[in-house]
């Protein structure tokens, strides 16, 4: 791996990641698709309370793949921005639509108002996997060329790999969202949603797998260069793990191991990211490699180093945010009374809070309207900023105090109601 | 040869009919995200502020604001993770030459932005969905890199917009850069602190007054609980010590504008000729090279730019005529904010003077009306604000470098596109009214405290007193 291929790894590894769990919250819409009556309310409600705490840093993943997509290659991101313009405008209504919906849903009372909602946010959870699917297999059968718009707008990616890559995602996730709800609806404790995931994490799993065969197929035959490539050394390698996983998985799905086959579906979908970027290797587009498509040496160290770091700080948030979520402490019944927090005693009374405010705010005043540049309006900024956090919380607590409710809770409930 | 040559390029100004559309659908995808990223970087904290206050005093009634507010907190982060990815995807789809030229230079900031995404989706989640689950302190504390990656947020992404005022870190050579120093050109950036402390500074503007305005509406109403009281003050109080403090970044600003863009500061004030000691115009319109029918206050204009009051500033004239922002758009927008600031630094004065003598409330009807003004107000005033930077910013993307037009996309159906944007953002704007409505409607639940006896203040608040938008 070459400094210009760095950051194309980071963009894969973000794109599995993406395809995962993004592709697991679309799969998980797409079940509430057709499910209806009293069961199908139970089977949304579950989805919806399964991917609720997750959906929005899963779909961090795809403007993680963007982002660094625009720094270290970023004419290839224009041409692919340029001449897919009318799947990626589907997929970014869909994202708007689908977080809407995802955003009003906690209040939807009636029934009618629910069947909107979820209309909505299943018809744009099939359409943006769709779309985006579109997209990669333009990008794969060398449809874009390199510049401003020069592809077709239509058959770019109106075509047959795309459209087999398009299914392909849907599909994915759909199988994906199964083997997650039901492992998420047996830790629950709720067996009749374990059974019906189990069976529909079943019948997708078989279909996804009869579709992908079906689409290698299909791009073999549409493209030239990337569908022969797929079925040789070494992309070929990634294409049989792909199918070992795949296979794996159904038969934990089988004996109702989840938690197993909750590791062993994204393996099967990762392989076919690394399928697709061995088989392609090394053009990004027809006429552009990697390496001249790769931006400067120092953005490209500079991407790389920002990623690692920030990797530093997400990843271990992403495990405490997924380890909550996996123990079920999201799923416990809240207690009804309040907690008893160990009160704060400050030593500081807020007069005094406001007393240091008051100093910073004289000190940062005549700084940040005399000074031009340098440390000192830098001091008189930062005391002007300090002055209005400290000063709120000052005054915000001394107007807000309840004589009353303080005596109260010093009594500890002594007083009498 | 060279006109050959450029055709050939895969990246050369392309005819787009559509350029006016583009740049609408741009605005407006941004005219819609920004105030929801104001609720992103203040409403954290405000709700932060709520839950210290509960642990320092043990009162159940901030608590039970806090988890309220915390559910709106979540819905707008909602809409405001799709609106800005929506942003992302339009920098590719409609300025795709702008990226491919640039994106080395400044794609680094957004990079960085996206971890602060994270950071904020991740703990925004464990925040929400931890209530009554993790211990108090605990859940307090998950809460701050909500308020910490709101800022980190904020300082990425305008560290590219401050680029785009103020470019530096590239050469650039036959429309391609080279000797591009991605730190430099972000983090190196004189433009950076004001911008970044003007926006973050409006942020709790913004959502103070928004907010503040919902519970004074509530007090017209005759809804004066000790619930609405709370929800009033702490937000009204922190944005009226923002407000005021916003003149004063505002003032830097300006100065840094001065320096760096004197033609935009042209446009700002409607000055053709190049003089020594210029005047600033209240109101009127820039017409024939002169403000027609404004006020003018002599000398102003060089006192506040460059602290000396015969100092010379630069006018239009200094730059041709299809180098010139449209002046009174930019003119009319900057007075528009300006406008506004004082204004609500005037209702925050009284507030605070209220406060100092008399250590309650203001008690006149007129205040709380003002209040309730305020709020959309400090909208126009933030939108107002960015309309003077980035209109002023033309006829270039990249000040002094890129044309607008040199950066638009080939592709044809932007009509459609913009089209399309305004029926789901109209759909959009809907849905949140309809949400916040919703969330307001549910009754106030106030939980006892651990020794089971029901808070006096739960008496205050009327179940159905509650905030109507």
């Amino acid at each position: 791996m070459t400094l210009a291929e760095a950051p194309l790894v980071l963009m894969l590894v973000g794109l599995a990641a993406y395809a995962v769990l993004g592709g697991a919250d679309f799969g998980a819409a797409f079940w509430q698709l057709g499910a209806r009556g009293e069961r199908g309310a139970q089977l949304r409600e579950h989805a919806y309370r399964a991917m609720g705490p997750v959906w929005e840093a899963n779909h961090v993943w795809l403007v993680f793949v963007l982002v660094i997509c625009w720094t270290a290659y970023p004419e290839a991101f224009a041409s692919i921005f340029s001449t897919l313009t009318v799947p990626l405008f589907v997929a970014a209504f869909g994202i708007v639509l689908r977080g809407t919906a995802y955003a009003v849903h906690a209040g939807t009372a009636r029934e009618i108002e629910r069947r909107a909602v979820d209309g909505v946010f299943s018809i744009s959870s099939v359409l943006t996997p769709f779309a985006l699917g579109t997209a990669v297999g333009a990008i794969a059968s060398g449809r874009v060329p390199v510049g401003n718009a020069r592809g077709d707008l239509v058959t770019s990616w109106l075509n047959p790999t795309s459209l087999a890559i398009g299914v392909l995602a849907v599909a994915t996730g759909a199988y994906l969202a199964a083997v997650y709800l039901a492992g998420d609806a047996r830790r629950a404790g709720n067996e009749q949603l374990t059974a019906a995931f189990r069976a529909r994490a079943l019948v997708a799993g078989l279909a996804t797998g009869a579709i992908a065969v079906a689409a290698l197929g299909v791009i073999a035959a549409d493209t030239g260069g990337v569908g022969e490539r797929l079925l040789e050394w070494p992309a070929l390698a990634a294409v049989a793990a792909s199918a070992a996983a795949g296979l794996a998985t159904l038969e934990l799905v089988r004996r109702s191991r989840f938690e197993a086959a909750r590791y062993g579906a994204p393996a099967a979908v990762a392989a076919v990211v690394a399928g697709w970027a061995l088989a392609q290797r090394p053009e990004l587009l027809p006429g552009l490699t990697v390496e001249e498509a790769a931006a400067g040496r120092e953005t490209l160290i500079a991407t790389v180093v920002g990623v690692v770091l920030g990797f530093l700080v997400v990843v271990p948030s992403l495990a405490l945010l997924f380890g909550l979520v996996l123990r079920g402490r999201f799923e416990r019944e809240p207690s009804a009374l309040a907690p008893a927090p160990r009160l704060l005693r400050t030593r500081a009374r807020p007069p005094s809070l406001l007393g240091i405010a008051l100093v910073l705010g004289a000190a940062g005043l005549p700084l940040t309207l005399v000074v031009d540049g340098g440390p000192l309006l830098a001091a008189g900024i930062v005391a002007l900023l300090a002055f209005v956090a400290l000063a709120s919380i000052a005054i915000a607590s001394a107007l807000t105090s309840d004589a009353t409710a303080n005596e109260r809770h010093r009594g500890q409930g002594d007083v009498s109601v | 040869m060279n006109c050959l040559l450029l055709a050939a390029a895969p990246f050369a100004p392309v005819d787009q009919d559509y350029m006016f559309e583009a740049r609408q659908m741009q605005a407006l995808s941004f005219a819609v995200h920004i105030p929801i990223v104001c609720f992103g970087i203040a409403f954290p904290a405000f709700v932060l502020l709520l839950e210290g206050l509960w642990l320092r005093t043990g009162d159940p009634l901030y608590r039970t604001i806090a988890k309220r507010w915390s559910k709106v907190m979540l819905a707008l982060f909602a809409v405001g993770v799709v609106t800005g990815t929506i942003l992302s995807f339009e920098l590719g789809l409609l300025w795709p030459n702008f990226m491919a030229t640039f994106g080395e230079v400044f794609g680094l900031g957004f990079t960085l932005e996206a971890f602060s995404f994270f950071v904020e989706a991740i703990f925004i989640a464990i925040y929400v969905y931890g209530w009554d689950r993790l211990s108090p302190w605990a859940h307090f504390l998950s809460g701050i890199p909500v308020v910490v990656a709101g800022f980190m947020g904020s300082l990425m992404v305008i560290t590219v917009n401050a680029w785009m005022n103020n470019p530096s870190g590239f050469m650039l050579e036959g429309g391609r850069v080279s000797d591009v120093r991605p730190l430099d050109a972000l983090f190196g950036n004189d433009y950076l602190w004001h911008e970044l402390v003007h926006m973050y500074v409006a942020g709790f503007i913004v959502a103070g007054f928004l907010t503040a305005a919902v519970y004074a509406f509530a007090w017209l109403r005759g809804r004066r609980g000790r619930y609405e009281h709370i929800a009033l003050v702490v937000p009204l109080t922190i944005a009226a010590l923002a407000a005021p403090v916003q003149i004063v970044v505002g003032d830097w600003a300006a100065r840094s504008v001065a320096r760096e863009q004197p033609t935009k500061l042209a446009a700002l004030e409607g000055l053709y000729e190049t003089e020594a000691g210029a005047p600033v115009h209240l109101g009127g319109w820039y017409e024939g090279d002169e403000i027609r029918f404004g006020i003018p206050l002599p000398r102003l204009l060089s006192l506040l730019s460059f602290h000396d009051p015969s100092a010379r500033v630069e006018g239009l004239e200094e730059v041709s005529v299809d180098e010139r922002p449209p002046v009174n758009v930019v003119r009319i927008a900057f007075q528009t904010m300006v406008g506004i600031g004082f204004i609500l630094a005037g209702i925050s004065a009284f507030y605070v003077f209220v406060w100092l003598r008399r250590k309650r409330l203001p008690r006149s009807t007129w205040f709380y009306r003002a209040v309730v003004a305020a709020g959309p107000l400090s909208v126009v005033a933030l939108i107002a604000g960015w309309v003077t930077t980035e209109v002023g910013r033309q006829p270039w993307v990249v000040y002094g470098h890129m044309r607008t037009e040199e950066a638009v996309t080939g592709a044809s159906g932007v009509p459609v596109g913009y089209a399309t944007l305004v029926i789901v953002y109209t759909g959009l704007l809907a849905a949140i009214v309809w949400i916040l409505r919703r969330l307001a409607r549910a009754p106030v639940e106030i939980q006892p405290g651990p020794s089971g006896v029901a808070p006096l203040a739960a008496g205050a608040a009327s179940p159905d007193a509650e905030e109507s938008r």
